[in-house]
């Protein structure tokens, strides 16, 4: 319960009453709050101030960045050399935040992005490729990380399988089969109109960081403007309560799971673009890289509230704070080791926000 | 009998909202068979989590040998010697019988276990309580209630224990197995050991018991009554009356010509409940009566496809149901508010709308996109239809106190314009002034058209507000009749005797 109770005999409160200073809404609620005044109050206390320490952490990396590497932090190129790196990782964690806010976890995502990447650059397709159009590169990368995402689910909803086992069994499996098709080489993509196209600008802007930016816009819409977002967070908040309201638990949870199988073929095609090759050793980590982002972005992974904003936040603060590491020429190990202690830290000051709210 | 060896005077108990202790006086004496009897919420749980430490008491005090004590937690429980076994076994599955009684207290070398040693102590232990046969390297999950049970026993009397507390320890067992659990209790209690039982079945009061406490409202209405005169009828004056009245609304005229909504017919599951039927009609309310453990809920959960039938059949305005599915009920037309609103029903940390309309959210969606205008005045409009405070839509459930929770859940059914309405507990952790409200509603809603089948463990509740009775023992309908035709000492009779005296 909240720390304040409402006297079940009070006067009732008039419809427009501005609400209490120590509650806590979400953004989105917050948007829609009745009185500018008090939406302002929402935003100060609520989820906006959370998200204004995902901003306030974001500079202090930047300020950081700025400060050690001052010819070469602040660039455009190096920018843009960020935000290239955040997107696919981006991606990824956004749609790693549906599961975690439906319930579940999904450790399978760096794997199934590698097996998309490598089928979709095989010497047959790109051959196909060739022959019709690029579009093809793009159907099989899609169709592989839907298909692999569906099976999780259907394993998860309908084998009555945990979530992490299933999903950890699919991340060695995908692997495996990514380094069986590929033979554990590196498959150059030579398409050039795929290329062209996943490498090119649109006013500047890489594309691939417009697909990051697209598809976080639909994430924020799915999640928080349509049924299917409502019933995610339904399910991941009380399942016993989402089913007995009539909601098909099991089935929606398969989608969840291929959902984030399509986003990770998203991110395969978008990893091609940017290394020109499909290879069984892409997204290595990525389930953990994916998953500290969603964390360090607010969502909570006991399921039930999930946040796009923050997890958008999160992948950026990784990226940057990595582009660091790599300008001071830190090597992996080091970078590991620093990473770890910050997702540690990022996680207890979620904790004392969580806590402090009362959440779940 | 000889010393006193527990006095526990005057001891309250306040949870927010709830006096759940109001004044208990309890003796107990080394070497007898205390029994302890009360309807539900008269405070017999509270009670024993005083005792073993799980709760601190507001006022009171506690003497143990003749010395006041402090029950700081169930540690200092355990070193006073006294052990609880509660009703929800706490035992480990996945570990052996030998490693759950000696658990916190392993024999070990070093930190290394003396496996022989602990499993002959074991033995030693299973042995005095008449159940040789229980071998203490079997995994504690594969045992049956009993034996499970045998075990928390024998994990009792590893320690130095004086007295046992027993929370309907029957519930589990079967006939054969009460028997040799009463024997195990005398023998208990000839080496002088005292034991606290709880237990709803006069019968088996009669059978072992020594003397009875017996609690009403959070009070001890009558102590050190022996347990093998006491009259049923006398017990039973003692357990009902109240020391406050429920106010129901008057029942309004019905058509009793009309055609029932709601038909269930043989509907059994087994092993829960058996050959349950009953019709309700418009406007009807049908109230299930019973003790914890009788099914009540099973069943109403039955006829809402949250458990599949194993026969029977469950007919909505004469189109039948798919045993086992919910959405097959609620798109007939059925609503279900369940026993556990936090966890079956609400979603906490989400605001009163979203939870009003989660069983509704198509209606507010064009191609899935929901619209939040139409959405949020639906959930206002039902807002105040109920009465929830306070009057904010956008407020987050867990926020709400327990009525006001539970309007949610009506809401989120009357919403969907249910014509069979489920209610499982309606007023459970609802305080009292919010308790009349509800019924006003329940009636209310009863009067606009909606046939109701409600359950609850007070039996003045279901008397007062339902049309119909049944009452229910041990999975089964002993009998049903017009509400206005039964006292609440013949419900009570009913399920704790099965027959009418």
């Amino acid at each position: 319960m909240s720390e304040r109770t409402t006297p079940e005999s009070g006067q009732p409160a008039a419809p427009t009453a501005p609400p209490s200073e120590d509650e806590h809404a979400r953004l989105e609620s917050a948007a829609e709050a009745g009185g500018t005044q008090s939406a302002l109050r929402r935003l100060m206390s609520g989820s906006a101030g959370r998200n204004l320490g995902l901003v306030l952490a974001l500079l202090i990396v930047v300020v950081i960045g700025v400060a050690t590497a001052p010819d070469r932090f602040p660039t455009v190129d190096n920018t843009l050399t960020i935000l290239r790196f955040a997107s696919a990782l981006g991606v990824v964690s956004i749609g790693m935040t549906f599961v975690i806010a439906a319930g579940h976890i999904d450790l399978s995502v760096g794997a199934i992005m590698a097996l998309a990447s490598v089928w979709a650059t095989t010497l047959a397709s790109q051959r196909m490729a060739e022959d019709f159009h690029w579009v093809t590169m793009v159907i099989t990368a899609l169709a592989v990380g839907a298909s692999c995402g569906l099976i999780n689910g259907i394993l998860v909803a309908y084998g009555r399988m945990a979530s992490f086992i299933v999903t950890l069994a699919m991340l060695v499996g995908a692997r495996g089969l990514a380094e069986m098709i590929s033979g554990k080489r590196n498959q150059i993509a030579e398409v050039q109109g795929f290329l062209d196209f996943f490498g090119g600008e649109v006013f500047g802007l890489p594309v691939l960081v417009i697909i990051f930016a697209l598809v976080a816009a639909a994430a924020w819409v799915l999640l928080n403007r349509t049924t299917f977002g409502r019933r995610t967070l339904a399910v991941g908040g009380n399942a016993e309560a989402a089913r007995l309201a009539g909601i098909r638990v099991k089935r929606h949870t398969m989608v969840v799971f291929a959902l984030v199988g399509v986003a990770c073929g998203i991110a395969a095609l978008m990893m091609v673009a940017r290394t020109t090759t499909g290879t069984s050793t892409h997204g290595m980590l990525w389930e953990l890289e994916a998953i500290a982002a969603v964390v360090i972005g607010g969502t909570l992974l006991s399921g039930g509230r999930g946040t796009i904003v923050g997890t958008v936040f999160g992948v950026l603060i990784l990226a940057t704070l990595t582009n660091v590491f790599t300008l001071h020429n830190l090597d992996t190990s080091t970078q590991a080791v620093a990473k770890g202690a910050i997702i540690v830290v990022a996680v207890l000051l979620q904790q004392r926000v969580a806590a402090r709210n009362g959440g779940p | 009998m000889t010393d006193a060896l527990l006095r526990m005077r005057g001891i309250v108990k306040s949870f927010p909202g709830v006096r759940a202790l109001d004044g208990i006086d309890l003796d107990v004496s080394a070497g007898e068979v205390h029994c302890l009897l009360g309807q539900n919420g008269a405070g017999k749980s509270t009670l024993i989590k005083v005792l073993s430490g799980a709760h601190q008491p507001d006022a009171g005090t506690v003497e143990w040998r003749g010395e006041n004590a402090r029950i700081a937690d169930p540690m200092a429980a355990m070193r006073l010697g006294i052990a609880t076994i509660y009703q929800e076994l706490d035992l480990v599955d996945g570990l052996t019988v030998a490693e759950n009684i000696f658990l916190g207290q392993e024999m070990a070398t070093a930190g290394f276990t003396r496996r022989w040693r602990t499993d002959r102590a074991a033995r030693a232990l299973l042995g005095q309580l008449g159940h040789p046969e229980i071998s203490p390297n079997t995994e504690v999950g594969r045992l049956s209630a009993a034996g499970k049970q045998i075990v928390s026993m024998a994990r009792a009397l590893s320690h130095d224990v004086k007295l046992i507390v027993m929370d309907e320890p029957s519930a589990v067992l079967d006939k054969e197995e009460v028997a040799r659990l009463f024997g195990v209790i005398r023998d208990l209690t000839a080496d002088g050991v005292a034991v606290i039982y709880i237990s709803h079945r006069l019968e088996e009061i009669r059978e072992v018991g020594d003397r009875v406490t017996v609690l009403k409202d959070g009070r001890t209405v009558a102590t050190g009554l022996p347990a093998g005169e006491t009259p049923t009828s006398e017990v039973i004056r003692l357990m009902t009356g109240r020391t406050f009245e429920y106010v129901f609304p008057d029942r309004v005229e019905r058509d009793d010509e009309a055609e029932p909504v709601l038909r269930v017919s043989g509907l059994s599951r087994e092993g829960e409940f058996q050959d349950v039927s009953f019709d309700v009609a418009p406007g009807e309310i049908v109230g299930l009566a019973g003790l914890v453990g009788s099914s009540r809920s099973e069943i109403i959960e039955t006829i809402y496809g949250a458990r599949k039938s194993t026969s029977g059949t469950v007919t909505v305005h004469g189109r039948r149901l798919r045993p086992g599915s919910v959405r097959s009920a609620v798109s007939a037309g059925v609503g279900l508010c369940p026993e556990e609103r936090k966890s079956q029903a609400l979603l906490m940390a989400e605001s009163v709308a979203n939870n009003v309309t989660l069983a509704t959210l198509p209606r507010f969606a064009h191609a899935s996109f929901i619209d939040r205008a139409a959405e949020r005045s639906a959930a206002t409009e039902q807002v105040n239809r109920l009465d929830i405070r306070p009057q904010d839509p956008s407020r987050e459930a867990r926020t709400l106190s327990g009525g006001n929770q539970q309007k949610v859940v009506l809401g989120r059914w009357l919403l969907t314009g249910c014509d069979v309405l489920l209610l499982d507990e309606p007023t459970r952790g609802v305080d009292v002034g919010a308790r009349s409200e509800l019924y006003d509603l329940i009636r209310e809603l009863a009067a606009q058209g909606v046939a109701i089948v409600m359950v609850s463990s007070e039996i003045p509740e279901v008397l007062g507000l339902a049309d119909r009775v049944l009452v229910i023992r041990e999975g089964r309908v002993v009998h049903t009749g017009p509400a206005g035709e039964i006292d609440e000492h013949q419900v009570l009779d009913l399920v704790m005797e099965g027959s009418v005296t």
